[in-house]
């Protein structure tokens, strides 16, 4: 039987990877530097028509803390977009906390590595909808790929492809993947990865790691089913602004990115 | 006069969504979990994420069914959002058949997808922003009044609502090839299956002129 062409929709995420409370960047998810205020972009790039806004706590895993709820609860006081948090959930209590302080979503990786059933109990107490199954994935040769923990740190032995498929399931909602060797260089996504996991799991996957033109967007777009884009250095570095990306993308494929905010007037 | 507006709070979700948005559009609300508290409102919000069943026993131990029934009886503007929408009808087939509030005709089906030529031919659940089209009805008066035909919102769901009669669909949306009832009205009884909280701008406005509804 012959596929539905479907129409081709992504999502725009701001991704704000958080220390200290501020949000910083890396290469690899290393060498980290501070590109500005959490609250500050978080405004900037909901004005400027992000889909959703995605923060990481940049070293929650490796000192077992998360820091986020002030941060969270501050920005959900003025951005109405989703928000997905991670980094650093491992119990339930984290979760509810989070989802209490204003976020929509958690990304979880470490802790569901250390006990895969804990996707599943999450995602029966909350819901499938808000449990991000997040994989950082680092090739290891031809057409293979291992699921990293502890920010990009730590290798674990599990094959990320496998990986993908359990999370769902266990009831992951959606899968964040972020590929560790392109992350942080801006020269473009893991694209056979993408493609990989997105075709073989019928949840949405956000994909995310070296967006560094419009151009890599609409390339994984075309070769990969794939319902959202991550980006962080190609926004906090000022190298493309959220509009002109979704012009770009609207381009090559009409009406795939929500662009109504341009012609935003003011209700109230 | 202060308008008393009502969130029902039955133990489920993340209320904090709604009230901001209120609360940055000007609008005091109360986050309530006592069925009382429906008698003094003047608009009233029904929330929710997760599972039908979970969302109909949470009403149902907080005891707050017949007092939503009488509230809308009383006239009075009533929205339901995502789940709080689903709950509108009269029954969901969300792993087994459960009965709803039987506010709006109609059933609650999911989305179906299939692995075929080795990819799955659609995504659920349904993530992402969509555009709102009217269908029959006008919707000036309602709650979508001056927004623009296309306009985005915020989908998270693998249900959504089969309103019996088409007089009381709003608004569609389409999602793998299947044009589903987005937006639901019923005389003083609304629904929306996106997050109008999360909704950005256009959201807000739909969250303004429900309350707007009161006066």
């Amino acid at each position: 039987m012959a596929l539905k062409i479907m129409k081709k929709q992504i999502r725009i995420i701001p991704r704000l990877d958080v220390k200290n409370n501020t949000v910083i960047k890396g290469i690899h998810l290393e060498g980290l530097r501070v590109v500005g205020v959490p609250s500050d972009l978080a405004k900037k790039y909901y004005l400027a028509g992000a889909d959703e806004l995605l923060y990481m706590d940049a070293v929650a895993s490796l000192y077992e803390r998360n820091s986020l709820q002030d941060i969270i609860r501050r920005t959900a006081e003025e951005v109405f977009i989703p928000l997905t948090v991670g980094g650093g959930i491992r119990t339930l209590e984290d979760i509810k906390n989070i989802l209490r302080a204003g976020a929509d979503k958690v990304a979880i990786n470490t802790a569901a590595i250390k006990r895969p059933e804990f996707i599943k109990e999450a995602s029966q107490r909350f819901g499938s909808q808000c449990i991000v199954g997040s994989i950082e994935a680092k090739k290891m040769g031809e057409s293979k790929w291992e699921a990293y923990v502890d920010t990009g740190r730590q290798s674990t032995g599990v094959d990320a492809l496998e990986w993908a498929q359990r999370l769902v399931d266990l009831g992951a909602g959606e899968l964040l993947i972020t590929s560790i060797d392109c992350e942080g260089t801006k020269k473009g996504l893991d694209i056979e990865l993408i493609k990989k996991i997105g075709d073989c799991v019928p949840i949405p996957v956000i994909a995310c790691g070296g967006i560094g033109t419009s151009q890599h967007i609409v390339d994984l777009l075309k070769a990969a089913d794939v319902s959202a884009v991550a980006c962080a250095s190609i926004l906090h570095y000022g190298i493309a602004a959220i509009p002109s990306l979704k012009k770009d993308i609207a381009q090559t494929y009409k009406g795939a990115v929500r662009t109504s905010y341009e012609k935003e007037h003011c209700y109230y | 006069m202060k308008k008393n507006i009502v969130i029902i709070d039955y133990g489920l979700c993340n209320l904090l969504s709604v009230f901001n948005a209120l609360r940055y559009l000007g609008v005091a609300s109360v986050v309530s979990h006592d069925p009382a508290s429906l008698k003094e409102a003047d608009a009233v919000i029904l929330p929710g994420v997760g599972a039908f069943a979970d969302g109909m026993q949470g009403l149902e131990n907080k005891n707050f069914i017949p007092a939503i029934h009488a509230y809308v009886k009383t006239g009075k503007p009533f929205l339901g959002i995502c789940l709080g929408m689903q709950m509108l009808m009269d029954k969901s087939y969300e792993f087994g058949e459960h009965q709803g509030l039987n506010l709006v005709e109609g059933e609650v089906v999911s989305f179906k997808n299939r692995f075929v030529d080795g990819k799955y031919d659609f995504k659920v659940p349904h993530i992402g922003w969509e555009g709102l089209c009217s269908h029959q009805v006008p919707w000036q008066g309602t709650i979508l009044r001056e927004l623009k035909q296309g306009e985005f919102m915020y989908f998270v769901h693998s249900f959504f609502p089969v309103p019996k009669d088409e007089k009381h669909v709003l608004a569609k949306t389409s999602y793998a090839g299947i044009d589903f009832c987005s937006v639901i009205a019923r005389e003083n009884v609304y629904g929306c299956q996106f997050h109008p909280e999360k909704s950005a701008q256009h959201g807000l406005k739909i969250l303004k002129n429900f309350v707007e509804l009161t006066s």
